[in-house]
């Protein structure tokens, strides 16, 4: 069975469709599906909920989907850098679920691992806990959370064999692992697919099972807190 | 810092330094905790946790060695140290949620005098979200709170009850402001230490919250 696809836009053929939830990694810009997110835009699918840590900025990463509103709900923890997220929920466009980020990261663990539910105390006393089930375990409040299983996950990965085995690379890797575990399908978009047997079996970060399709590209890669300290006179 | 009464940013940071102990796992947050990194004590080794999936923060890179792929929790570049590890998201809350990381020194725009802490959301204003605080304040051994004491209009931030949505219930351990350290025990807030300058006094007007 062939994994890999000739473009990002081949590799998501007949997985889209409109209202759909797709669960998406990286961190801020760290990590992000950048080829994928602009296959998404060109396919012009819409009505989607994005499970992501951000959203993005304006005109780069999860921010291109918002300007062409394509998105309909996003679930995250922050998205304090967008504007135009701001102003399309703030008219009521959009809608937003905030999560806190560990039990976002966790909730994507779960639906992959098959746990539909877990507890946590993140969030007890707070308003992400109306409405949840609480139960107390040796004398400390927890709130019920529920584990994401999503229709598509696309993350990028530094490497990729052709079996789908992944290799991240530094705080890249972020939620890009259970963001891919999480999904029904997922399409890994890597740097680069080196030969079978060229990637250390002990060394894996994320094995092949979890990845059905993979595309390699060229990522602009762009850094949103430049920052920088001076050279100490020598 | 010479003339004014008390502690700035960066007096707030080194005197919230003198609270890590050798050995320890410890996660700071955006702002004036991040300045704590600055003041930290020869011979105590500390770890520096990023929720984005780092053990082993080091320093700004040198201009020209930015590296897109390795940011902190405030997204700023960074770099790596000898001891440095990476990791997932979920593995990274996992540690937190686990008990793993000794502290969290984190900024706050409320406290109560019971350990309530407000950090993430003023309703009416834009709201951009709790990131990973509330794991962290659920999470960690000890929740050290660095802050301004007043707002700009002079009014108390360490009150009786906080007024602004939650970050979590009962879940500061000390609060360190410009005025001073308080520690959150039973019946309100005990009084550890003034800054240079300021007197027991002063800093009693400037708190809403109960003082034990």
């Amino acid at each position: 069975m062939n994994k890999v696809y000739p473009s990002a836009g081949a590799a998501l053929e007949g997985l889209l469709g409109d209202g759909m939830l797709i669960a998406a990694g990286g961190f801020g810009l760290c990590g992000i599906p950048e080829l994928l997110i602009a296959a998404i835009r060109d396919s012009g699918v819409k009505e989607l909920t994005v499970a992501s840590n951000n959203a993005g900025v304006d005109g780069f990463g999860l921010g291109v989907l918002l300007e062409t509103r394509q998105i309909r709900k996003m679930i995250s923890s922050y998205v304090g850098e967008n504007a135009e997220f701001m102003r399309q929920y703030l008219s009521g466009e959009l809608e937003l679920e905030f999560n806190p980020q560990g039990t976002l990261a966790e909730r994507m663990r779960a639906g992959g691992a098959g746990i539909p539910g877990f507890y946590t105390a993140t969030g007890v006393g707070t308003v992400i806990a109306e409405g949840k089930e609480h139960h107390d375990f040796d004398g400390r409040t927890y709130i019920l959370e529920r584990g994401i299983v999503a229709d598509l996950s696309i993350v990028k990965a530094w490497k990729a064999d052709p079996s789908g085995n992944l290799v991240f690379r530094k705080t890249a890797r972020n939620f890009n692992v259970p963001a891919a575990t999480c999904g029904r399908t997922c399409v890994v978009e890597v740097e680069e697919i080196v030969p079978l047997g060229s990637l250390d079996p002990d060394a894996i970060h994320l094995p092949g099972i979890y990845v059905h399709r993979i595309v390699a590209g060229k990522h602009e890669k762009r850094i949103e807190q430049r920052t920088v300290r001076k050279r100490e006179a020598v | 810092m010479s003339e004014a009464k008390g502690w700035d940013r960066n007096g707030i940071a080194a005197r919230a330094a003198q609270e890590l102990q050798d050995g320890w796992y410890v996660n700071l947050g955006i702002g004036i905790p991040t300045l704590v990194a600055n003041y930290i004590p020869q011979g105590v080794n500390v770890t520096l946790q990023s929720e984005n999936g780092m053990l082993g923060m080091g320093p700004f890179p040198y201009e020209g060695e930015e590296d897109p792929d390795l940011i902190n929790a405030g997204k700023q570049t960074i770099t790596e140290l000898p001891q440095t590890a990476y990791f997932d998201s979920a593995t990274s809350f996992a540690m937190i949620r686990g008990g793993k990381i000794a502290m969290a020194i984190l900024g706050a725009m409320e406290v109560a005098e019971n350990g309530d802490l407000a950090n993430w959301m003023i309703p009416g204003k834009l709201v951009k979200g709790m990131g990973g605080a509330m794991d962290l304040v659920a999470g960690v051994g000890r929740v050290v709170v660095v802050m301004d004491h007043t707002s700009k209009h002079g009014e108390s931030k360490v009150l009786k009850q906080c007024t602004l949505p939650l970050t979590g219930k009962a879940v500061v351990n000390r609060i360190i402001t410009n005025l001073g350290v308080l520690d959150v025990v039973p019946g309100g807030l005990k009084l550890v230490e003034l800054a240079p300058g300021v007197t027991e006094a002063e800093l009693r007007a400037a708190t809403e919250a109960t003082l034990v």
